[in-house]
């Protein structure tokens, strides 16, 4: 790629976009604008891929709404978004997890990732300083360790 | 007639910091442009302004071409392009990116991506044939004309060949930002040709 259009992308990359992946869980909070006043609106749900590079790429959130299957895809980069706020870290095996559209229920579940591997990535996390401690994922891998202890 | 060249850079998409709309852009890396030359009614039968892009080594031109550019005080530039039209350009002038603004009207010319020899169906959207029941005619181009009456193909026919390749015009393109700093022009949508491919910006009437 050029480096002028790769300068006019740099310019509108966000410095606070966290770490995350494919197969977290994420709560979006993203700046609707009706008529002449915004509000926000949170969309929380697993990150099923995330696309493109620079400040084209985009991530699409599954979530189930009342029993119905709701995708949405945010440009990352958006000015429109407020936060992206990471929870569980999900322990996946893909980068597209569009096999979840074919499942529902138990079966659409995700296993959230556990402490020896996971705190590589929490470290990271942590250097980045993007956002506070993932403290649900500590807590259930600490779970999991005291329950291998007993 | 405003215009100015340039080199189609590539394609990027920009955020609205307001509305956070996308737009999607074609950068364009266009001037300084020297006015080499302004044709006249009384002089030359039509008026149009000559303007010249992209500075070279002096080695690269022929004489004429350089004593030409000499007479306008220009310096060694590769493309020469005359634009048609009434302008207020006078020679030694200098167009740069600064003439135009966002929200500007233009239209860009440039030579298009090259697609080699094609059939009619992708050069001039020709309907296909029945795939199954025994058809052949599946991307032929059907009747080319009658028989005894005309006994002949009327010219201009529409057949395969040579597709891509030649200037085109695309007008009703919006100009959407400008950087001065780097001569850079921000075009909504697509233009004609390749990345690196010289492009003609003129103002739309």
């Amino acid at each position: 790629m050029s480096t002028i259009i790769q300068s006019i992308e740099q310019r509108q990359l966000r410095p606070d976009v966290p770490l995350f992946k494919a197969g977290d869980t994420v709560r979006v909070h993203f700046r609707v604008i009706e008529g002449t006043r915004s509000r926000l609106q949170v969309f929380e749900g697993v990150v099923i891929k995330r696309q493109g590079s620079g400040v084209r790429e985009t991530f699409t959130v599954r979530k189930q709404s009342f029993g119905v299957g709701v995708e949405r895809t945010f440009p990352l980069h958006s000015p429109k978004i407020e936060t992206i706020e990471v929870g569980a870290i999900g322990d996946v095996n893909r980068a597209k997890l569009y096999y979840l559209r074919g499942k529902i229920g138990k079966k659409a579940r995700i296993r959230e990732l556990r402490q020896p591997a996971g705190a590589g990535r929490a470290q990271k996390r942590d250097a980045a300083a993007a956002r506070q401690e993932p403290a649900d994922v500590r807590t259930a891998a600490d779970a999991a360790a005291e329950s291998t202890a007993e | 007639m405003k215009g100015i060249l340039g080199r189609k850079i590539g394609m990027t998409q920009v955020f609205d910091p307001e509305s956070g709309q996308v737009t999607p852009v074609t950068v364009i890396q266009a001037g300084p442009c020297p006015v080499v030359q302004v044709k006249t009614e009384e002089v030359d039968g039509y008026e149009a302004v000559q303007i010249a892009y992209e500075p070279v080594v002096e080695r690269k031109l022929s004489k004429p071409e350089l004593g030409h550019l000499a007479k306008a005080g220009a310096t060694a530039h590769r493309h020469l392009v005359e634009l048609r039209g009434q302008s207020e350009l006078q020679v030694g002038e200098t167009v740069t990116v600064e003439a135009f603004e966002p929200g500007e009207a233009v239209k860009i010319a440039g030579i298009s991506i090259g697609k080699g020899f094609q059939g009619t169906i992708k050069r001039h959207n020709f309907a296909r044939g029945p795939v199954s029941h025994g058809s052949h005619n599946v991307r032929k181009p059907g009747s080319i004309g009658a028989s005894a009456t005309p006994a002949r193909v009327f010219k201009g026919q529409k057949m395969a060949g040579r597709m891509g390749g030649k200037r085109i015009t695309q007008p009703g393109l919006v100009i959407h930002g400008v950087d001065v700093e780097q001569n850079l022009l921000l075009v909504k949508g697509s233009i004609p040709g390749p990345k690196s491919g010289i492009v003609e910006i003129r103002e739309a009437k």
